[in-house]
């Protein structure tokens, strides 16, 4: 069920049929189109709106007045530029290593397996199996797994490859670990349906011309499967650098890993400083907006929707 | 020699990836028959006792989060699968002005990041004194659930063949039969995926719900609150069940989506 997105979203854009111009269309569109500009574009604004609100004057505690205070922005980027370094950080190893993993996975699900149909959809399903199964139970379980009384630490001391003091979780390794864990599904099912579609005459064709294997890969196979690195990387990206639940400290993380989201959360959900976490928010959304149409544009895939 | 191994490498790599991503899945659902007390840490013995009785435990408190997520997704998916449905059907079948810009309003909720989706609702919400509960969290789920039908449902109108509707019409069939009778059975597999879609994302969704849903409880959020003092190995056993379930889906659309393409083989 998830292809389908992600298939479409990798789709060279066809456009065969004829359209008309009618008043149903307006009846079909008004009102999902509402929808979003209400629930969606709005929020945008009110979130835009609160990131320069300052404190109420003998006000209490999350009590705040729409004002243009642009200090927010400035008292937020000294306090939490660590974390903010960590989000773009963390997703972009994340990111980098589930495309690392995930390529020859596709690679060979896509094109060696076409042979093969039932085992090309069987290890699909196994693929997307981990969408079946609560986000949270899957990060949970991978804390146990690494927790300091489990079989894997315990085996990692005894071999002295981890010191007697050491933890796994609540470090930065665990963090990205989760991360690329949890986004491995969305990085393999777009690269899988370009290289699906990879015609191999080319390939033949790249090893006829006398090109190393090597060759063929970096010159013929990369370019062809661009636009699904270009969905993998940015469905990967995107979700890593808001997440906060592999970096919460009751799951994968610690003090140090703590990135954006758990900043966000902490502001807005405990502390009641909702500016800051605007201001947080409309940073984060930015960064990653330019980020985007940067690589977007770069990589010569506009068409993603 | 080095050719065998070359040959071997590939199918024996991708096997050990999928057994990686199937790690949490196995201890997730070995656990489930863990006879734990109230943290579900170490193993103390194998137990169906779970199993039967999912529900007895913290006074049903699983149970209750398991039936508002489940109550949830299924409003949001009515809502989403329906406005993102007559979206879908619009774009790729009328001339309208704004086109670009509609495109750009349904790509953003997919390019932003859900805590911000999240934080901006819950500004919006708080500014407008709206107090947060179920009714909030199906307003959230829909709104991020509308994107990812369009795109689910525009492929199947796009390859949607008009001559077929346009026999309709030809043969005196009214606007509403042609769409009842021929557009919407055809549109269905589409639909139905953009549902299953909608309703698995609103259902696993934590991040955006954290913000928007008060003293409501959903199933991730369960999971959440717990996390510090430990999972009851219900949870588990929900989380399972839930999976069984949707492997059983997805393994039998598949199968049956292959006897009929071999069935219009067989035909032609």
């Amino acid at each position: 069920m998830a292809f389908a997105v992600f298939s479409t979203a990798t789709a060279p854009s066809t456009d065969p049929v004829a359209r008309r111009r009618s008043p149903v269309a307006l009846f079909l569109l008004l009102p999902g189109i509402l929808y979003l500009v209400l629930f969606f574009l709005t929020p945008l604004v009110s979130l835009l709106l609160t990131s320069f609100q300052t404190p109420r004057e003998f006000g209490d505690i999350g009590q705040y007045d729409y004002a243009f205070r642009w200090q927010n922005y400035t008292e937020v980027i000294t306090t939490y530029w660590p974390h903010i370094v960590r989000s773009f950080s963390y997703a972009l190893a994340a990111t980098f290593f589930a495309l690392v993993i995930s390529y020859p996975l596709a690679y060979f699900i896509g094109v060696k397996a076409r042979k093969w149909p039932l085992l090309q959809s069987l290890m699909l399903v196994l693929v997307i199996a981990p969408f079946f199964i609560s986000f949270l139970l899957r990060t949970l379980a991978w804390k146990q797994l690494f927790s300091d009384e489990s079989f894997v630490v315990q085996s990692l001391k005894a071999l002295s490859l981890l010191g007697p003091e050491a933890h796994v979780t609540g470090t930065a390794f665990s963090v990205i670990f989760g991360l690329t864990y949890n986004f491995i599904p969305f990085m393999t099912l777009p690269l899988y349906t370009t290289l699906e579609r990879l015609d191999v005459r080319y390939l033949e064709a790249g090893n006829d011309l006398y090109a190393s294997p090597f060759q063929v890969f970096r010159k013929v196979t990369i370019p062809l499967s661009m636009p699904g690195i270009v969905a993998g990387t940015l469905l990967t990206f995107i979700p890593a650098a808001g997440d906060y639940i592999n970096a919460s400290r009751d799951f994968l993380g610690g003090t140090g890993t703590q990135m954006m989201g758990n900043v966000i959360e902490a502001n807005f959900l405990v502390l009641q400083n909702y500016p800051s976490a605007a201001a947080l928010s409309i940073i984060l959304m930015t960064v990653i907006l330019v980020i985007v149409s940067i690589y977007v544009k770069r990589s010569g895939t506009e068409e993603l929707l | 020699m080095k050719l065998s191994l070359g040959k071997w490498l590939l199918p024996v790599y991708s096997g050990l990836a999928l057994l990686f991503l199937m790690i949490p899945i196995g201890y997730t659902f070995v656990y489930s028959f863990n006879d734990s007390l109230k943290s579900n840490i170490t193993w103390r013995g194998f137990t169906f006792d779970k199993w039967l009785n999912v529900c007895n435990v913290q006074n049903g408190a699983v149970c209750q989060a398991f039936g508002n997520s489940l109550f949830i997704g299924a409003v949001a998916t009515v809502v989403a699968t329906t406005l993102g449905t007559m979206i879908a059907i619009a774009i790729v079948r009328y001339r309208f002005k704004f086109r670009s810009q509609t495109s750009l309003l349904l790509f953003l909720p997919m390019a932003t990041p859900e805590v911000v989706l999240g934080a901006g609702l819950a500004a919006q919400f708080l500014s407008l004194g709206v107090p947060k509960d179920m009714l909030t969290i199906i307003l959230a789920h829909t709104m991020f659930c509308i994107s990812f039908v369009v795109v689910t449902v525009k492929a199947r109108v796009a390859s949607l063949d008009p001559a077929l509707e346009e026999a309709g019409r030809d043969l005196y069939g009214s606007a509403w039969q042609v769409f009842a009778r021929i557009t919407f059975p055809l549109l269905l597999p589409g639909i139905l995926a953009a549902a299953l879609l909608s309703f698995a994302l609103s259902f696993d969704d934590f991040i955006i719900t954290n913000f928007n849903s008060g003293a409501v409880t959903t199933f991730p959020k369960y999971i959440y609150i717990s996390a510090a003092r430990g999972i009851p190995a219900e949870a588990n056993v929900l989380a399972s069940a839930v999976f069984i379930l949707a492997l059983v889906v997805v393994v039998t659309v598949q199968v049956s989506g292959a006897a009929k393409a071999r069935r219009l083989a067989k035909l032609s």
